[in-house]
């Protein structure tokens, strides 16, 4: 079983899926190693989720090669069957049973008798924290609680590779930082992960390289820290007390920093986005901005630090930002799949 | 959906970090289930369906009794005297009749069903691919033999006496079962085929009407004109019928049997590998 000699949990070359004119993925080249978490990034509609399912084997690429590892997910697509498991972005549970019904069936399904079946449900819900909740049909489920009971469902057999596509959308802070968890445990046991998101901050957390997808194709890929050199350190947000300093303190800021800054509509702020060539951290450069602003005498309100958002990663990258990305697509391949 | 909003994850325990990472180390994997446990494990998620939602019995009890009813004494009297005959008659036609119409709500809720996150999920796994439509016609099964019963004792108590006694009954409720399963494929083709549900019944209509009335189930064909009895005497449903019908009387109509279990084994055939196909470009 995990004689697979390439230490490669994905690799793909030139993947390509069309829905009628769409190019929903137009070429895709993943290399994903084993025992990581890999993170794909992009807004609606970018080939995301058709990547994954063309991985999972829920489509049949149009174009390139895919291999799971070390398996074509076309002519083999049993075998990566059996290795994987598909955390989709709705609920992939059936929403009319109840949640020891659904790990039972699915239990049942990869082979387990019925005690054993009963048994790992219940130790799942157990450690998942839904033991309350296990007789309730899924569909009286909170967002959290749905997340949760797919999560348990697709590691009913520890997989080797487990999708999660976008495990978080749609959730509040608190149930987002409990799926992080889980998805920390499941890797810290040697399971592989890709996970599509829309969220750098995401990405950033669990994910240790990630690749950029805008209009079906991978446009940066690279560790978390590469991706964001290419974007710079991030943003430093001031409030001045005095409105009328402010062209003086952004001119220090030029200056200090070597930053673009820019004058909110709000008269007493403004924003610098920081660079990287420095080598420095964003929060380095800010004390410096800092420093260099009381010695002015300028009195600065209140700041605060900005990670490098979704939106600047794609601006950075394609010069457009996420919003004009998704309006050109009309987010049609998310909904063809 | 409203519910949703009352159980919030404030109120959930936490996830246990330590029994996660053991669960996912002690994980066995055990051989892939074999087809029939496979398909056997979609009839009980069929099964589970009707026991959370027990309405959808709706139209294996009630529209069955209606049937009965309503065709025993609209046409008793003029038919055969009186109702009390006809339905000596009737019985196993309109059971036959009532049953097939029954299967058309499978390609309904395939159509609603396919469309749900869950397929997904039973997509990846690696299973022997029909079974999740098998599952589906053995859930159906349990309904149209819940059907069947229902309209027996109804037909017992307005005063149909089979001759076949319990065994004939239960033999001509067997192959109607088989049939309706096999008959069945035609509708999760349909299910999977056509986009909407308001679709799918308008198709099965246009199917199911004429198949099921051009029949031997109301009246003899021989009062029929010649070209409307060659298509009814060829007619799957009158072949059913007729063996049905000689079952329940204490017969065994060989070439009946033989050529409803003949059209049966086109049907799976035929529409089996089509919905298949279906299925996997789903």
């Amino acid at each position: 079983m995990s004689q697979h000699t390439s230490a490669l949990a994905i690799e793909t070359a030139g993947l390509v899926k069309t829905f009628g004119e769409t190019r929903a993925v137009d070429g895709v080249d993943l290399a994903v190693p084993a025992g990581t978490v890999y993170g794909v990034l992009g807004p609606n509609g970018a080939g995301k989720t058709t990547t994954v399912k063309m991985l999972a084997t829920l489509l049949r690429p149009d174009g390139g090669e895919a291999h799971v590892f070390g398996h074509d997910v076309v002519r083999e697509a049993d075998e990566v069957r059996g290795r994987v498991s598909l955390t989709g972005q709705y609920a992939s549970v059936d929403e009319d049973l109840t949640g020891t019904e659904n790990l039972v069936l699915l239990g049942r399904l990869l082979g387990h008798h019925k005690k054993a079946a009963r048994e790992r449900a219940g130790q799942l819900l157990e450690a998942f924290g839904l033991s309350d909740a296990a007789g309730k049909q899924v569909k009286h489920y909170s967002g959290g609680m749905r997340r949760r009971i797919d999560i348990a469902a697709s590691i009913l057999n520890t997989p080797e590779l487990l999708f999660l596509d976008e495990p978080t959308t749609g959730l509040d802070p608190r149930s987002r930082n409990q799926v992080w968890d889980i998805v920390r445990a499941v890797v810290a046991q040697g399971t592989t992960v890709l996970l599509t998101t829309q969220y750098l901050d995401e990405a950033d957390q669990l994910a240790s390289r990630i690749a950029v997808i805008d209009h079906g194709r991978v446009i940066a890929e690279g560790t978390k820290g590469e991706l964001k050199a290419s974007v710079g350190a991030g943003t430093v947000h001031l409030r001045l007390r005095d409105g009328g300093r402010r062209p003086e303190a952004a001119e220090i800021l030029r200056r200090a920093l070597d930053a673009q800054v820019q004058l909110e509509p709000d008269s007493v702020a403004l924003t610098a986005r920081l660079g990287s060539a420095t080598g420095d951290t964003a929060a380095e450069q800010a004390s410096r901005a800092l420093a260099e602003l009381a010695r002015t005498g300028i009195t600065v309100d209140n700041f605060s630090l900005g990670q490098p958002s979704l939106d600047e990663v794609f601006l950075a990258l394609t010069g457009h930002d996420t919003h004009e990305a998704r309006d050109a697509r009309d987010d049609k391949d998310e909904v063809a799949a | 959906m409203s519910t949703a909003t009352q159980t919030e994850a404030q109120d959930l325990a936490p996830v246990s970090a330590e029994s996660l990472a053991a669960l996912l180390v002690t994980g066995e994997r055990p051989p892939r289930p074999s087809a029939l446990s496979a398909s056997l494990t979609f009839g009980w998620r069929a099964i589970l369906k009707i026991k959370h939602v027990p309405e959808q019995l709706f139209d294996v009890t009630a529209f069955p009794i209606m049937m009965v009813l309503m065709y025993t004494y609209l046409f008793g009297g003029a038919l055969a005297g009186s109702p009390k005959e006809y339905i000596q008659f009737l019985l196993p036609g309109i059971l036959v009749m009532s049953v097939v119409m029954i299967t058309m709500y499978t390609g309904v809720s395939v159509n609603t069903d396919i469309e749900k996150g869950v397929f997904d999920r039973f997509r990846t796994l690696p299973i022997w691919r029909p079974s999740v439509m098998v599952g589906y016609l053995l859930g159906d099964a349990l309904r149209y033999t819940i059907a069947s019963v229902v309209m027996l004792t109804v037909g017992v108590i307005l005063g149909y006496r089979p001759d076949g006694g319990v065994g004939g009954v239960l033999a001509g409720i067997a192959l109607l079962v088989v049939f309706s399963f096999a008959f069945s494929w035609i509708w999760t083709m349909f299910g999977l085929l056509l986009r909407t549900e308001k679709s799918v019944m308008g198709v099965s209509m246009m199917v199911i009407f004429p198949l099921t009335f051009l029949s031997n189930v109301f009246v003899d064909p021989r009062t029929m004109p010649g070209w409307l009895q060659a298509f009814v005497n060829n007619s799957p449903i009158t072949h059913l019928s007729s063996a049905v019908r000689g079952l329940m009387a204490g017969d065994w109509p060989a070439d009946e049997i033989a050529w409803s279990l003949g059209w049966a084994g086109l049907f799976i055939a035929v529409f089996g590998p089509v919905t298949m196909r279906l299925y996997n470009r789903k």
